[in-house]
């Protein structure tokens, strides 16, 4: 992050989690999603790509076109979450909280190649809710081009406090 | 000798005392404990994977410490982040709360019964052996309190817990939240819990579930 120009720089990171999701990789490494992606000013593209087998192409940028760059896992996962404008997510739940507390515009992208696909609930519902988009790999790139960031409604935090009563008062702790 | 009438006899005698057990230890869970003593309780926190862990550290840092001890961690072997950060959790209490005892706070690896994509053949060895050494844990801390929240890594425990509450080893309180990723249908494990009775209190962190599943109970988002 020593570029000089980083105020210039609007990052799109794509995260994929612990395993692998290659249509998204796939996905957002075709043409018509970065030129979607450049058309809504980004400039720079990060993918985080997991286990996955399909490696995107490196790009510098110099035509103008977004910078492209990859790699497979990172301990600084928040860093990079940190740095971005965008970010595109896989639906796991570690993912969507690291990024909505730091109130990140974020879309997820649901793996329908799972076998339990539970997984889309959570997307769908805080979809509804406007704290994120939620995308399938076929319809990212439509979500990108009708992205509009003003309608987002930042995410409070939960609390744990509640779970906590119930347990003290369960076990018959005093509750203060 | 007894002839097969006795000893048909004795079997429903014998079953009768056990359903009359088991009910009894369903129903006395449900009710909450008269803790005159207000002394602390054992604590086993059965560790989920990524998400999972990051709710479970939430619900702890809200927990009183001195309540809740002393505190056992359990992670599947498979898993290697979770305690750690288990224990990053408790170092940075560490700071704060001093004159711990040395055996306050302990760390385990649980096998688990089955990886993704193993053979259900070489699944019946592996769930023999992931059951005998959750015995072995369980035996040794014997907890007064489980925490957990999934996924299944949780199941042999609770089991075993509640075979002990029935037998009279030992009495755990068995808590179990569901992940925030569930909105519409329990996960597996939380079902199992919830049909079977295991868990003296059920959570759940979105009110269309608890429409759904209405001993359960609905305490909002961990996240």
């Amino acid at each position: 992050m020593d570029d000089k120009h980083d105020e210039y720089k609007r990052i799109v990171f794509v995260t994929v989690g612990t395993t692998s999701f290659d249509s998204l990789v796939k996905t957002v490494d075709s043409k018509q999603v970065k030129e979607a992606l450049s058309a809504k000013g980004y400039t720079h593209l990060v993918i985080q790509m997991g286990r996955g087998s399909y490696i995107p192409k490196k790009s510098s940028g110099e035509d103008g076109s977004l910078v492209v760059d990859y790699f497979t896992f990172s301990s600084s996962i928040a860093d990079y979450l940190r740095s971005a404008s965008l970010v595109i997510s896989h639906a796991g739940s570690g993912s969507i909280f690291e990024t909505l507390r730091l109130a990140k515009p974020l879309i997820v992208v649901v793996n329908e190649d799972l076998m339990d696909n539970h997984q889309s609930e959570l997307a769908e519902e805080l979809a509804e809710r406007k704290h994120l988009f939620c995308a399938r790999p076929q319809t990212l790139c439509e979500v990108i081009k009708s992205l509009n960031l003003d309608i987002i409604v930042p995410y409070e935090p939960g609390d744990a406090n509640p779970v906590a009563k119930l347990i003290n008062k369960h076990l018959g702790f005093p509750v203060d | 000798m007894m002839d097969f009438t006795s000893v048909s006899l004795v079997f429903v005698i014998a079953s009768t005392l056990l359903v009359v057990r088991i009910l009894y230890v369903i129903s006395q869970s449900s009710k909450p404990a008269r803790n005159t003593s207000q002394k602390s309780l054992s604590t086993l926190v059965v560790l989920g994977s990524g998400g999972h862990t990051a709710e479970m550290i939430n619900l702890l840092s809200v927990l009183q410490k001195d309540r809740f001890a002393p505190r056992f961690y359990i992670a599947a072997a498979t898993d290697n982040m979770s305690l750690q950060k288990a224990r990053v959790f408790e170092d940075a209490l560490d700071d704060k709360i001093s004159s711990k005892g040395a055996n306050s706070i302990q760390y385990m690896q649980i096998y688990r019964s089955r990886e993704v994509g193993q053979s259900y053949i070489t699944s019946v060895g592996t769930t023999l052996y992931a059951l005998a050494h959750a015995l072995w844990l369980m035996v040794k801390i014997r907890p007064q309190v489980i925490l957990c929240n999934g996924p299944g890594t949780c199941i042999p425990i609770c089991a075993i817990a509640f075979v002990f509450k029935v037998l009279g080893i030992r009495w755990s309180h068995i808590f179990y939240v569901e992940s925030i990723a569930r909105v519409k249908r329990l996960s597996l494990s939380g079902l199992l819990l919830y049909k079977l009775r295991m868990a003296d209190q059920l959570f759940v962190q979105w009110p269309s579930l608890q429409k759904q599943y209405p001993r359960a109970h609905y305490v909002g988002r961990l996240m």
